[in-house]
């Protein structure tokens, strides 16, 4: 596991002179940058974000406030700090950085790792703290050499005078330096000075991850832990009638029964010993708050939702008035599932919990949740609490959320031994926050000439916000359910957008792109088919709505180019083109399919994607992300769905709820474009453009409109025999 | 008591011969690098060698494990081709599905030390990875099958 250092030993390390350390602070009046000395002066309040520590072992140290789950910050951040630095890549290593909010995101005030943010929000700090201890180690050297500052150097880790006829490294410079005081604005690198940023560095977690070292959460031992699992509600709601807890603790190695909210725990030696005692338990359940919950039920709500009127999210002109004059009118529906983020490493947690301390080991993206939630069931204070956060097996939104923790902690405190709760994939699969199922409504108006003057979107969804972050709630409106919606880029003079709210049982949470993920698919699935309707080529009409938005029009015209959409496709393929803005990222895509007749399954040959995420940082890490979330869109876009039967959950693992495998990803190119806007992220923004793209592609191919997701064969041949 | 030869090293481990080979090998061996993910045969994360054979290992118990040559991700050599091709395709995201697909494709290798595409998708095709790293998994092996060039 990496180690994690605690404020206090990075204080004790920093204040016997062991070298130099940088803390930077975010404030109204900007970045603020300390030694460690003013640091311990601070007041508690005081909130540092990036630590950096240049030891005597000629070794810099970065701690890094963010999760890595593969997204590459553990690489990308480090890169930020040390090109500033001019350190050489080889001494640089990282620290993950315990629960504490110390290392809370400037931006937002909590220790998350979410919304495709890393890089938009840390970037700045890291680069002020690399150029603040960049300066004090060339005046270090300067001093010591007695010599003019402006004639010294850094080269890899290196300060050097007149060209090479002094040097010295920075091991042997940080006491000195440790001395200076912290420079306050120091200069930031040109763009042509960059060593690192920019460079498709290689990974500094990828050796660990190949060879099997890369520890994760379920790779948690701690000394006398036990293993716990729960036996769990099948239905929504359920409360457990009865349990026999005496034929649990009959089977050997069995140590205790619990009963906490989430369930009834089973917790003994070993894994299989906790497993059997759980099948002897026996729980019988009640029926839940809604035991005929089932797909059919939760449609008819979605659809009796969808002719209601809905909260206004967005609105301008008159559409109404617009729509009844139009000259053209087409209506369409779309529905799309509820979806889980199947992380490829279920959920865990290990706790242990004593009277005056807790310890945590948790893959997670939110540690200040983790911080908030134990210390509410502990009593503990902050500074009583540790929290390790392990290598994250795959995050995608869902370990923003700390139900798992909630149950390891609860299990530790009632045994008083350390326990490491873990989840089945079966049980993941049943217990998830998931990707809300949307209805949605959309009506569009041509005028004579074929100008998009009307459209109309209503969205029926269930709220995320209003259980994760209620302040974030904007008129009873969840912002997540607006996504794409109230920033939407296309110029159309009477616009309306509605927000139906929908409550049901399941759970619902934050899935890599969030709300994108949806009004994606239906925004651009719609402005297509308008296109068809005025018979225009589906790009000229998306620039034709984009007049004035640079890098919409950019991403479209690019991904266009390279995807060579002037010339025909092959015979019997189709051609989809979309486009989405997401986290402030701009992405386009091209997917070619064709559709076999027979059995209607979808083949996508090659998806062309362009992206504009601002100024960055690792190229190589880009790339794969936009991979990444184009092979994650297929797989929902594809095959993907929650069933839901009895009251809850039907699917239970990958034989029902299948992902997408090597033989369906199809060829993928990636464009980046050189952009100089501002700087935004891109572990989310990938994933959406891909199931419009792809439905439009179909429909290039067959003239069939796929209006509901996935495009299960089925579904695609029965629309075929429709037409 | 249960006696496995794993990365050629005897264990003896007191367990009922009923359990999945892949528990015991992480959770009382504690060789971590062989995942779990779903526990049917459904991901490919807990890919082993058995007897140079790619097998999942949650399918097969302990006890019939027994006697059979078992080689984990810890017991490939770090400057296996594979493992190499692994590191320079850059392949791994979150990392969690990449033993059991680096498992697979040395077994496979092995036996089709130069494969088609066609061969590459339907031996890799049993391992899921929800990074969606397939496109550098495909050239890693490729480079791998090239001896590295
Ligand atoms: S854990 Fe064995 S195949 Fe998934
Ligand atoms: S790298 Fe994350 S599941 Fe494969």
């Amino acid at each position: 596991m990496k180690k994690t250092i605690t404020r206090r030993e990075f204080l004790k390390k920093s204040m016997t002179g062991a070298g130099l350390a940088i803390a930077v602070m975010a404030t109204p009046s900007g970045f603020k940058i300390l030694s460690a000395e003013e640091v311990r002066k601070e007041p508690p309040s005081f909130s540092p974000s990036v630590w950096l520590h240049i030891t005597p072992d000629n070794l810099v140290t970065i701690v890094v406030n963010k999760s890595e789950m593969g997204q590459g910050v553990y690489t990308s951040l480090p890169m930020v700090l040390a090109d500033e630095l001019d350190a050489d890549w080889k001494q640089v290593r990282l620290k993950v950085a315990p629960a504490d909010k110390k290392y809370n995101d400037p931006a937002w005030g909590r220790q998350l790792t979410g919304g495709s943010t890393s890089i938009k929000h840390m970037c700045q700090p890291l680069r002020i703290a690399g150029a603040a201890a960049r300066e004090m180690l060339m005046k270090a050297a300067a001093e010591a050499w007695s010599v003019a500052e402006d004639r010294c150097e850094v080269r890899k880790g290196v300060v050097e005078y007149a060209a090479g006829k002094k040097q010295l490294s920075f091991g042997k410079l940080v006491s000195r330096a440790s001395r200076l005081p912290v420079p306050q604005s120091p200069s930031l690198k040109k763009e042509s000075m960059f060593t690192f940023i920019g460079m498709p560095m290689a990974r500094l977690d990828i050796p660990d991850k190949t060879n099997g070292r890369a520890k994760y959460g379920i790779d948690t031992f701690v000394p006398n832990m036990l293993y716990a699992v729960l036996s769990r509600p099948p239905s929504y709601g359920a409360k457990p009638l009865s349990f026999d807890k005496d034929a649990a603790i009959k089977i050997r190695g069995v140590h205790s029964v619990v009963a906490i909210p989430r369930g009834v725990a089973v917790c003994a030696d070993t894994v299989d010993a906790a497993w059997k005692g759980r099948d002897a338990l026996n729980v019988r359940w009640d029926k839940g708050v809604d035991p005929n919950l089932s797909n059919e039920t939760l449609d008819k709500a979605f659809t009796a939702d969808l002719a209601k009127k809905g909260l206004i999210g967005k609105s301008s002109g008159d559409f109404q008035k617009a729509f009844e004059k139009a000259a053209t009118r087409h209506e369409m529906i779309f529905d799309l599932p509820y979806l889980y983020h199947a992380t490829m490493e279920p959920m865990n947690c290990t706790a242990s919990v004593r009277k005056d301390r807790c310890e945590i080991w948790v893959p997670t993206q939110f540690q200040t949740a983790v911080l908030g939630l134990t210390e509410k069931e502990t009593g503990l204070k902050p500074e009583q609490i540790s929290v390790h956060t392990t290598y994250l097996g795959g995050g995608f939104g869902r370990r923003s959320e700390v139900d798992v923790v909630e149950e390891a902690v609860q299990i530790s405190k009632v045994i008083g031994k350390p326990v490491k709760v873990l989840w089945k994939r079966e049980e993941d699969v049943k217990n998830g926050f998931y990707r809300p199922g949307t209805s949605t409504k959309a009506a569009g108006g041509l005028d004579e000439k074929g100008r998009l003057v009307a459209w109309f979107h209503r969205i029926v969804c269930p709220s995320i916000f209003s259980r994760a972050m209620p302040a974030a709630m904007k008129n009873n409106i969840d912002p997540a359910a607006m996504d794409c919606l109230s920033d939407l880029e296309y110029e159309v003079p009477n616009l309306e957008v509605e927000y139906v709210r929908i409550d049901t049982p399941v759970p619902v949470g934050f899935w890599r792109s969030v709300g994108a993920s949806h009004n994606g698919f239906t925004i651009e699935s719609f402005v297509d088919e308008m296109a068809h309707l005025a018979k225009k080529d589906p790009l000229e009409f998306r620039l034709g709505l984009l007049k004035g938005r640079k890098r919409a029009s950019r991403v479209l015209e690019t991904v266009a180019e390279k995807a060579g959409w002037s010339k025909p496709v092959r015979k019997g393929e189709g051609r989809g083109i979309s486009w989405v803005l997401a986290f402030g990222t701009y992405v386009a895509q091209v997917a070619e399919v064709s559709v076999d007749k027979k059995s209607g399954s979808i083949r996508v040959h090659r998806v062309v994607c362009a992206v504009d995420c601002g100024p960055v940082v690792n190229p190589a890490i880009l790339t794969a992300q936009m991979r990444g979330g184009i092979i994650m869109g297929l797989s929902a876009a594809l095959k993907e769905r929650m069933n839901f039967s009895k009251g809850g959950v039907e699917s239970s693992n990958f034989d029902d709820y299948p992902l997408i495998r090597m033989n369906e990803v199809p060829e993928i190119e990636v464009h980046i474009i050189k952009s100089t806007d501002a700087q935004s992220g891109a572990g989310e923004p990938g994933l959406p453009p891909i199931a419009p793209a792809v439905a439009n592609a179909v429909f290039n191919a067959t003239g069939i409109r796929i209006r509901n997701l996935p495009m299960l064969p089925d579904r695609v041949k029965e629309a075929m025999g429709k037409a | 008591m249960i006696s496995l030869i794993i990365n050629g090293k005897s264990h003896k481990v007191d367990v009922t011969p009923d359990v999945p080979l892949l528990w015991v090998i992480r959770e009382y061996l504690k060789l971590t690098g062989t995942k779990y993910g779903c526990g049917i045969g459904m991901c490919g994360s807990c890919t082993v060698h058995i007897d140079g054979k790619a097998q999942r290992s949650c399918q097969i118990s302990a006890g019939d494990a027994q006697g059979k040559k078992i080689t984990t991700i810890e017991g490939i050599p770090e400057d296996h081709p594979v493992k190499k091709a692994w590191i320079k395709e850059q392949v791994p995201q979150c990392g969690y599905c990449q033993p059991g697909q680096i498992m697979q494709a040395i077994a496979f290798i092995s036996e089709k030390p130069d494969p088609t595409d066609e061969e590459i998708v339907s031996a890799m095709n049993g391992n899921l990875c929800r990074c969606g790293t397939y496109p550098y998994i495909k050239s890693a092996i490729k480079l791998a099958a090239r001896g590295g060039k």
